[in-house]
């Protein structure tokens, strides 16, 4: 597994290599060499199975993580290649070619997140919402709160409590309220 | 032989191929094809999803699947609350075996904390058991629902009947039948009842009885093996360019199985050796989910003669209400009766987690291979090919 990392640190400029645990290894690499990272764990070490695709919303750096997560049937290890995008006119190279579920995962991610892979077979097409007219609903600064107060009518005898709050009623109710409580509450 | 409808017999291999046409070609006014929907409300339909059809007279020549009829957005719901509030929710992503997303999201909570170490060994056969449970109970009802799409119903019927008798030890074991909540950050919720494995002895003796039955209703039927021999072949070279996984990847002989190859919990003190087979094709499929029955029998067997009588079940852990996880990522994954089953979780030092998303082996069986599968097949195939696949919706919405 070392071995791997310090080729992928040596060929792809790796940057925050992190070993999760035995057998499981993040690292990161420039957008423009992702695909060329992925490319060469499939074919020259190994990492034939196409685990998943992901993406996290690091909303407060302006910016998204794309995984690519790999596992080798071999030797049961893991590679998760990541790479940051810009949230603005977020873009990324397609991969649909390197894996037959690729495009699946980059429709849905176009959908979700609103990153277009230009060229990738059926992305503009809906995936799971139909009609989706708000921003991409799986972004960090999508409310789902406010949306769905706005969306559909409030029902009686449904009420929203606050589960710390609620829970020290139930539990202690005649305790007073603390200022350290007060502050773990928030 | 002589068409008797035509008079002659028309030389096929002089007419266009229906496969070829594919895609922008299509042209539906030309009226030679046909746009059908199977879904999303069909009784042969796995879940609620729907599939696309275009045929030229009975064969399909493009699928496309339709996702979405049970989008809830739970990946969005657990991000937007406490880990512990996340257990309810996880659970529902996956109906056919919900005990697969306790595991999944209390071992990516329990590793990210630091607590992954902490897990008593009790709480860890407990877990196993309760895995292998929700293993048996999917397949009572995918195996003879293989025979189902073949019009065999009495098994899908007496599979129906063994998943309830499950279900009860379930209800004793956790207080609920279908959405168990038994697998918590720490542990598990309860020891064995007093009196459960002599129960589930009683239950899994039934069971013995039924393998045999449906062995001898399915596999030595004539119509099952006609339909099913050769239909939806999967290759060898298929299942790495798919990611296929699980039963669809042993029936074509691939042999990956994430409890023998990436052993966790104590699967490495169990005795079993996944099946497999070499065609690829349905039959072989169900053929190797039916000795998994018979093999997910024998370790429900294997685990209750070889767990402690007594111990912890529970680590002392954190108020979950106030629990926050340092920043960190990880990737769980566990066999599940469908194949390779995961979770890739981010967490960024508050008290809810950044991004929680699952890998369902259905992500990839139930669009990229099924509609690559379908092209060529007969209508009347579709959802015995799409059962075949053992493709379960709400995992590919989340």
């Amino acid at each position: 597994m070392n071995e791997i990392l310090d080729k992928i640190k040596q060929k792809y400029s790796a940057e925050d290599v992190k070993v999760q645990r035995t057998g499981l290894a993040f690292v990161t690499v420039n957008k423009d060499v992702a695909l060329d990272a992925v490319t060469w764990l499939r074919d020259y070490e190994g990492y034939s199975h196409f685990v998943m695709m992901s993406c996290v919303d690091w909303i407060e750096d302006g910016k998204f993580q794309l995984l690519y997560l790999l596992h080798n049937p071999v030797t049961k290890t893991d590679v998760g290649v990541k790479t940051l995008i810009n949230r603005d006119n977020p873009a990324m190279t397609s991969g649909h070619h390197l894996w037959k579920q690729v495009w699946t995962y980059q429709r849905e991610l176009k959908e979700a997140f609103g990153i277009d892979f230009p060229g990738s077979p059926r992305v503009d097409e809906n995936f799971v919402v139909e009609g989706w007219v708000d921003i991409p609903h799986m972004r960090r600064d999508f409310n789902t709160k406010e949306y769905s107060e706005e969306t559909y009518f409030p029902r009686p005898g449904r009420e929203t409590h606050d589960p710390a709050t609620y829970m020290r009623e139930q539990l202690y109710p005649n305790q007073p309220v603390t200022a350290k409580r007060k502050d773990n509450d928030k | 032989m002589i068409n008797k409808f035509l008079g002659f017999e028309p030389d096929k291999s002089k007419l266009p191929s229906a496969t070829a046409k594919i895609g922008a070609d299509l042209d539906l006014s030309s009226h030679k094809y046909q746009k059908i929907w199977l879904g999303p409300n069909h009784p042969g339909v796995t879940g609620n999803m729907a599939i696309e059809l275009t045929v030229e007279g009975n064969t399909v020549v493009n699928a496309k699947t339709h996702v979405g009829y049970l989008h809830r957005g739970f990946e969005k719901l657990i991000e937007r609350r406490l880990y512990v509030q996340g257990f309810p929710t996880s659970i529902r992503m996956c109906v056919a075996e919900p005990d697969t997303n306790e595991y999944l999201i209390a071992t990516c909570t329990e590793q990210l904390s630091g607590y992954d170490k902490a897990v008593p060994e009790m709480a860890k056969w407990l877990r196993m058991l309760s895995l292998e449970m929700a293993r048996l109970q999917g397949l009572l009802r995918g195996v003879p629902g293989q025979g189902g799409t073949f019009a065999l119903g009495l098994g899908v019927q007496w599979g129906v009947y063994l998943r309830d008798l499950i279900l009860d030890r379930f209800e004793e074991l956790t207080g609920a039948r279908v959405y168990h909540m038994y697998i918590i950050p720490g542990g598990v919720r309860g020891l064995l009842p007093d009196g459960f494995k002599e129960r589930m002895e009683d239950n899994l003796m039934d069971i013995d009885d039924f393998i045999i039955r449906i062995r001898k209703l399915m596999f030595h039927n004539s119509v099952f093996k006609t339909r099913a021999k050769g239909l939806a072949r999967i290759t060898p070279e298929m299942v790495d360019k798919y990611g296929i996984v699980g039963t669809n990847a042993r029936g074509c002989g691939v042999k990956r199985d994430v409890r023998k190859d990436e052993p966790y919990l104590h699967y490495d003190k169990l005795d079993f050796d996944p099946p497999t087979d070499s065609d690829g094709d349905i039959y072989a499929r169900t053929w190797v989910r039916w000795q998994e029955l018979i093999q997910t029998v024998d370790l429900i067997r294997q685990i209750m003669a070889k767990m402690p009588a007594k111990g912890d079940i529970k680590a002392q852990m954190p108020n979950v209400l106030h629990w926050q996880i340092p920043k960190g990522e990880t990737y769980v994954r566990l066999e599940s009766g469908r194949g390779e089953y995961g979770m890739y979780y981010v967490t960024d030092g508050t008290d809810k987690p950044r991004r929680v998303n699952l890998r369902g082996p259905s992500y990839t069986h139930a669009i990229a291979l099924l509609e690559d599968l379908l092209v060529g097949a007969d209508v009347a195939d579709v959802h015995a090919i799409m059962v075949s696949l053992q493709t379960c919706p709400p995992e590919i919405e989340r």
